[in-house]
């Protein structure tokens, strides 16, 4: 492993921590009905600000990169403790917070910096950096609304939403059930489906393929979810019209993905197959949908995102008094924001896990791609 | 004959005049219960030739006809005044407006995204996981929550809707942007480094140029989600104005021809504007000395 000096960056990184925990432990922390505490009378964060200000001797001695990470670590407990038992933050506590952001910070910076790793710490590096971010904006977030008392209407902080999902399973598992489970998987198996067979079938007949290449394309951009109260009125409030909706929406980006996909079997690899005798459909199935793969994975990624947003904007139309849609617009009519936020939460889970299905069942399929094989 | 086989237009012309005959095929069988159960309240005889006509002029029809489509479409943007509100152009313009200011915050957000992405890998590391997650939370799902928050904050009218075209939009520039600025290969880059050049000289010399293509392919895409994205933000505000709030208002008063109407034009605004885009693109990729 090399270190390396520090750059410039990390030198302003590190002076900010220096300075952030320096003014955390001369000013004000917070308030707590009308007296102010200081930073001395919490442990936690007084220990962080007194190793926060000691770092000052990094300029003369090379720290562990994990030294950065513990710092940043211990200032995220050490807000979190003061969170609980104050009011109202004052200057110290923002500049805690600013303490432990830049160590954090400065933890991913040299982190990423690091060369001349094997493949297994690369990649756990790779997975580290993204979580230790998604925690701090979890933090961020958190210590902002608590501190500063922001509304609850206009953001409630992370920890009541989670409150909200673990009191109210049973409510968000049925909206998932309407919404998910029965409108946005049927309505993307039916589209998806429909648009892959219709491909294949257009792909016989190049004049078709010439003229329904442009018109698919222009379609694929258009609004379609305006669609969604039109499928409302013809096939009723339930699921039925949200899975039309979704149909409509996946169907031009998969139609127009498979087709240019099918094109890209060359006449060297075609012609081979024909030396082998190989009749259409073989080369179908054996050469031509494999190399098609990468494109289809393509539309089945975008649409993945697609059928979500299509299935809960439909709700907004109408629905049985079940669905995400249908209690997103509800609730935040009732400003029950911490309600809407565990529904938003769900549906990030939700989508984020249909699209790592689907991209890692595309990379256990196209193995064989350069983009694949070089990560 | 031939020539005009192997182009583009006569494939087009020809499926498009399928899709309008089979969308009229389904006017006549989607309308006919409905005119059938006319005819027998009123119990007057009919024959198929007057069904047929009849189907395509309903006021209410399950699907309209497409020139009745194209009628409502004339009399609400020719033979209405601008100002008045229930013409179309008033309509399309909140919307265009909306689009146009979250299509300007999305890019210029991608590309400042792309530009720290490049260059500092603590950054790369650990934004882009979260740009790519970013995109598969249904965010026009939560649409209506920004809005009526934004409402209730004092915040109204056309930023809220252009927020959230900005969400759209920044995610394919950052993503196409990230892309173009590494475009240049390992041999150019260090050609810089020969001429020791500094990184802001690489990338306004090297890197920026060599994005540009890269830039105008991901606005074509974000012009296009960005107005999805301001129709989808009019819907919660309560049916006032712009494309969505006509969909709205439609869909509320069963409406079909006025639903369809504000669908086409959102269609047509949508098409022009991503040609509009595609023109700027030869344009500036001419001047450039880089159009093939």
């Amino acid at each position: 492993m090399k270190f390396g000096t520090m750059s410039s960056l990390q030198k302003v990184l590190a002076l900010i921590a220096i300075g952030a925990s320096l003014a955390a432990l001369l000013s004000p922390l917070a308030m707590i009905g009308e007296t102010t505490v200081s930073t001395l009378s919490h442990p936690i964060a007084m220990t962080f600000a007194l190793a926060g200000l000691a770092t000052i001797i990094r300029f003369k001695l090379k720290f562990s990169i994990a030294f950065d990470g513990i710092m940043s670590v211990l200032g995220i407990w050490g807000i979190m403790v003061i969170l609980n038992g104050i009011d109202k933050a004052s200057f110290g506590f923002w500049m805690l917070l600013v303490a432990a952001w830049a160590f954090g910070w400065l933890y991913i910076e040299r982190l990423s910096n690091v060369t001349g790793l094997n493949v297994f710490l690369t990649r756990l590096i790779g997975l580290i950096t993204p979580v230790f971010f998604g925690i701090w904006i979890l933090v961020l977030w958190e210590a902002i609304t608590r501190g500063a008392n922001v509304p609850f209407v206009l953001l409630p902080p992370p920890s009541m939403v989670w409150v909200k999902i673990t009191t109210s399973l049973s409510i968000l598992w049925a909206d998932f059930q309407q919404t998910i489970l029965k409108a946005v998987l049927s309505g993307y198996v039916m589209g998806c489906g429909s648009a892959f067979l219709a491909a294949i079938a257009i792909d016989r007949s190049p004049f078709l393929q010439r003229g329904l290449l442009p018109v698919g394309n222009f379609v694929a951009a258009l609004p379609i979810v305006g669609m969604a109260p039109i499928m409302v009125m013809w096939f009723g409030f339930d699921w039925e019209s949200k899975a039309a909706v979704i149909v409509i929406m996946t169907f031009f980006p998969m139609l127009v993905n498979t087709l240019t996909g099918l094109t890209v079997a060359t006449n060297m690899q075609q012609d081979l197959m024909r030396t082998y005798a190989a009749g259409y459909w073989q080369t179908l199935f054996k050469l031509r949908l494999p190399v098609a793969a990468p494109f289809i994975f393509n539309a089945l990624k975008i649409n993945s995102t697609l059928a979500l947003i299509g299935g809960i904007v439909a709700e907004f139309f109408g629905t049985p008094t079940v669905g995400m849609g249908f209690r997103i617009s509800t609730e935040v009519g009732r400003m029950n924001i911490d309600m809407v936020w565990a529904e938003i939460a769900m549906a990030a889970l939700a989508g984020s896990t249909f699209y790592g299905i689907i991209a890692l069942t595309e990379r256990a399929v196209t193995f064989w791609h350069p983009s694949i094989r070089a990560g | 004959m031939n020539k005009l086989l192997e182009g583009k237009i006569a494939p087009v012309v020809v499926v498009v005049s399928v899709l309008i005959a089979i969308w009229y095929c389904f006017t006549v069988y989607l309308n006919t219960p409905w005119q059938l159960d006319r005819y027998e309240k009123a119990g007057t005889d009919w024959t198929y030739s007057q069904l047929i006509t009849d189907t395509m002029k309903q006021d209410r029809p399950v699907l309209p006809a497409v020139h009745q489509v194209v009628v409502e479409i004339w009399q609400t943007t020719v033979n209405k005044n601008i100002t008045s509100k229930r013409s179309l152009i008033y309509h399309g313009w909140i919307t265009l407006s909306a689009t146009l200011l979250g299509f300007l915050f999305g890019t210029i957000l991608g590309i400042t995204l792309a530009v720290l992405i490049v260059h500092n890998k603590a950054l790369d590391k650990s934004l882009m996981p979260w740009i790519i997650t970013s995109q598969t939370i249904p965010i026009l799902a939560i649409a209506p929550m920004v809005i009526v928050v934004l409402n209730a904050i004092g915040v109204s009218g056309l930023l809220p809707k252009a927020l959230i075209s900005t969400y759209l939009s920044f995610f394919p520039i950052a993503v196409g942007m990230v892309k173009g600025l590494r475009s240049p290969d390992q041999q150019q880059l260090d050609l810089m480094h020969t001429y020791n050049a500094s990184a802001a000289q690489t990338f306004w010399k090297l890197r920026w140029p060599n994005s540009v293509p890269f830039l105008f392919t991901s606005m074509k895409v974000a012009v296009a989600i960005s107005l999805v994205g301001a129709i989808v933000g009019e819907l919660p505000t309560g049916a006032i104005a712009g494309l969505g709030a006509r969909l709205l208002a439609g869909s509320y008063y069963g409406q079909t021809i006025q639903i369809w109407s504000a669908l086409i034009s959102a269609a047509v605004l949508a098409a022009v504007l991503v040609m509009l885009v595609g023109v700027a693109n030869n344009v500036v990729l001419k001047r450039m000395g880089m159009s093939q």
